[in-house]
């Protein structure tokens, strides 16, 4: 069974635009707060009327119907542990899946995701590689063309800069360049994003340098359940995917379903329905964008939060701007992540990404 | 400097004019210079010993040059066919494909100062033995990669010329159906893999193919012998690409093989002033697969290291590393002047033109007529005219063509605003619709 439980939420896309679904605007009065963890720091916010809520006791909705069903069965993982079932089932469905990486193979991938599957599928179809990034990704897109389909890991995201020339000249433009002649259904991914106090090179947010390439799909995993699905999704699909991982997410435990399932690469989570604010976040501030959900919660918000499994970029911005402007009561609100390398010292590093707090004051902010 | 070098004049850092005289005296291209006119025998033991690499030197008194063979077979016996590097047939198929190459590149030149195709556009003139030499011995499965100077690798591999000179002018009917242009040709019924803008790019796809090719044999367990051959100059061995996809494709010993294209220049930087050794066939031995030096103006003697090359990689055997030194006789592409090359060396190479020297050899041994070969390039001429009329009259891309290849699915473009999938908006692949 194949569940998308994607049907309340905020559609999105990525290639050069971002939308949102209509339908959840009509007759309400909303404001619509961003939570990236882009360096790019966005417009303020003004102030704007809203319905003052009941207090509501759960911050945080339960996923829709079809895994509280299974909530009682299937079993737990953890989030590496969902990615790496998600790549086992596909390569043994499909013995042209195959995976290309630095220490995927014997080491198990330096986060596990990989672990056990050299041993199982053999050294070719788990392929180490030395470390050349530009030329190993050139050959993961030179196999797709040929007739594979390869999983390509970067060891960390940053690394994946030195494949930058591969993935944004061959990979998103040599469907388009070959007039459709030549398919490259690649899945490129990788940890990425602020860990703790890994240092300024291995915290790096690629997705806002690949988002403007045109040809590729992004999406990001933050739960157990999305990322296998997610997974699935992306090695089955035609167009090369990129699949941001994040490194403080790898432990997250959840209880997914037993049965086959995948997820749909266009569409968001509705992680909360609300009334008051709409916050659309993804990858590791969707956690972020939960504790302050309960805290707003408590204080009188109803924040709706939509987990977008997709890209993100400042035609988000746009995007909503130019499709929505006649339901937002406000403008819209970006937070992200200071334009800094991230440093070292704890502290640092805490005040560069965004947090819970400010999540919160930024929505009373909104919502005055 | 590397001690295999005959000529002992040292290149001074400092001077910036490229036209010195010292190791190279293209005029005279005796056999003894170990970097010109040189043909190395492959060594073809399954093993490459680690001291390969001195073994090249050392093994150098084996090595004899082919065209010393050739000369030697000729001053033997008088021609009986069986002497012969080709046959007949052979080598009238080698005719027509390096006529095929040259006439159309210039009607491309004329097309371009017409006004029929812009942009950039690197025209193969003089190289055309290379391109025929290797891929008149492939099969249709094997694939081939090449860099921007690709028109005539993509004629070889079997593309229509009317497909590429559509491509050329832009047009529906081109290869890419005008979307990619001149240095991006593709044929996925013919295994061209590209047509590259950027150098090197197009190595690890290649190497990928290469990897195709054994993942195939190994795991797929299908009867796959199929080999890639990747193109591209002496400006992109100084790379790191490059040497990246040397080490991988030894590494794993995959079914490819590296020709560099040495053609002294890229764009106006000689060879000689970016390289600290010139000698680039003697990479392939430092990561462990042969490096062989062949006279790249000579379709014959391509042929012969193309063979042993192109059957190690089928046999499984691994890469090999090809330098063919040649020469283009136009510029790096039609925009450029052209001021910084000397007309000696112009002038010496233009001399040892591969068609003329073909059709020399095609004559004195009897293998074909002056007749039969005006017959092949009056046929060429009129192929390369319906080209240009076919591509004349083929119609623009329309406006629907815009978005439609940026995504093998087009789901990729996600959803629009009305909730539904934005490529089920029959306008969408305009550009024009809501986005």
């Amino acid at each position: 069974m194949a569940a998308s439980i994607q049907s309340l939420c905020a559609p999105s896309s990525f290639s050069t635009t971002k939308s949102i679904d209509s339908k959840r605007f009509h007759g309400r009065k909303v404001g619509l707060l961003e939570v990236r963890s882009d360096n790019r720091t966005k417009c303020g916010s003004m102030p704007v009327r809203c319905k003052t809520g009941n207090l509501v006791t759960h911050a945080v909705a339960s996923p829709a119907a079809a895994s509280t069903a299974s909530s009682k069965t299937g079993h737990e993982v953890l989030l590496f542990e969902a990615l790496r079932e998600g790549l086992d089932e596909e390569m043994e469905r499909d013995s042209r899946v195959c995976v290309m990486g630095e220490d995927v193979g014997h080491y198990g991938g330096s986060y596990k995701v990989t672990k056990g599957l050299a041993p199982k599928y053999g050294d070719l179809r788990v392929v180490d590689t030395p470390i050349a990034e530009n030329s190993f990704t050139g050959m993961g897109i030179g196999a797709a063309m040929t007739g594979l389909r390869p999983v390509i890991e970067g060891m960390n995201m940053g690394f994946l800069l030195l494949a930058f020339n591969q993935i944004s000249n061959n990979c998103g433009m040599l469907h388009y360049t070959s007039g459709g002649q030549f398919t490259i259904p690649v899945v490129i991914r990788g940890p990425g994003g602020v860990g703790r106090q890994l240092g300024a090179e291995h915290s790096q947010r690629l997705e806002s340098y690949f988002q403007s390439i045109p040809g590729i799909q992004m999406v990001a995993c933050s739960t157990p359940y999305n990322a296998k699905g997610l997974m699935k999704a992306a090695i089955r699909s035609e167009n090369p995917v990129i699949l941001f991982e994040h490194v403080l997410l790898y432990n997250l435990k959840e209880r997914i379903p037993d049965e086959e399932y995948v997820l749909s690469l266009e569409e968001a989570e509705m992680v909360r329905p609300g009334e008051h604010v709409t916050i659309l976040t993804y990858s590791r501030m969707r956690y972020h964008v939960m504790q302050a959900a309960k805290t707003l919660v408590n204080k009188g918000y109803d924040p709706e939060s939509g987990m977008r499994t997709g890209g993100i970029g400042a035609s988000l911005t746009a995007a909503i701007n130019e499709n929505f402007n006649d339901y937002l009561d406000a403008p819209i609100v970006c937070l992200s992540s200071q334009d800094v390398p991230t440093p070292y010292a704890g502290t640092l590093e805490e005040w560069t990404v965004v947090q819970p707090a400010q999540i919160v004051t930024a929505v009373e902010q909104l919502c005055r | 400097m590397s001690s295999a070098f005959a000529a002992p004049k040292i290149i001074q850092p400092l001077n910036f004019r490229s036209n010195e005289k010292p190791l190279f005296d293209s005029v005279k291209s005796s056999p003894t210079t170990s970097f010109l006119g040189s043909v190395q025998k492959l060594r073809f033991s399954s093993k490459i010993p680690l001291t390969s690499s001195l073994n090249c030197r050392s093994v150098s008194s084996n090595v004899f040059a082919v065209s010393e063979v050739v000369k030697e077979r000729k001053s033997k016996s008088s021609v009986s066919p069986s002497n012969l590097l080709i046959t007949k047939e052979e080598g009238l198929v080698l005719f027509e494909d390096m006529t095929l190459g040259r006439v159309f590149e210039d009607m491309c030149a004329q097309m371009y100062y017409r006004g029929k195709m812009f942009g950039f556009v690197h025209l193969y003139n003089g190289q055309e033995a290379v391109s025929t030499g290797f891929i008149k011995l492939l099969k249709q499965a094997d694939s081939v990669v090449s860099t921007y100077r690709d028109h005539v690798h993509a004629l070889s591999k079997g593309v229509p010329a009317r497909a590429v000179m559509s491509e050329l002018f832009g047009k529906a009917t081109g290869c890419c159906r005008g979307q990619g242009g001149s240095m991006h040709m593709f044929s996925k019924e013919h295994n061209v893999l590209g047509g590259f803008a950027f150098i090197g790019e197009g190595i690890p796809v290649a190497t990928g193919a290469a990897f195709t090719s054994k993942y195939k044999r190994e795991v797929l367990k299908e009867n796959c012998d199929d080999v890639t051959v990747a193109f591209f100059g002496d400006g992109t061995c100084n790379n790191g690409q490059f040497y990246e996809c040397l080490n991988m494709a030894a590494l794993w010993k995959l079914p490819i093989i590296f020709v560099v294209e040495n053609n002294l220049w890229a764009i106006g930087m000689s060879h000689l002033r970016a390289t600290s050794d010139p000698e680039i066939w003697k990479k392939g031995p430092a990561f462990g697969m042969p490096g062989v030096h062949v006279d790249g103006m000579d379709v014959l003697k391509v042929r012969e290291v193309a063979k042993e090359a192109v059957d190690r990689a089928r046999r499984g055997e691994g890469p090999t590393l090809v330098e063919c030194e040649t020469y283009r006789f136009r510029g790096h592409s039609l925009a450029d002047p052209d001021e910084l090359r000397d007309a000696g060396e112009k002038a010496s190479y233009n001399s040892r033109d591969p068609i003329t020297a073909l059709k020399k050899y095609l004559t004195e041994n009897n293998l074909a007529s002056e007749a039969d070969l005006k017959a092949i390039e009056k046929r060429i001429e009129e192929e390369i005219e319906e080209a240009v009329d076919y591509a004349d009259q083929s119609p623009a891309p329309h406006r629907s063509q815009l978005l439609e290849n940026v995504f093998a699915d087009p789901k990729g473009f996600g959803i629009g605003p009305d909730g539904k999938y934005r490529c089920e908006d029959p306008k969408f692949t305009e550009g024009t619709a809501q986005v």
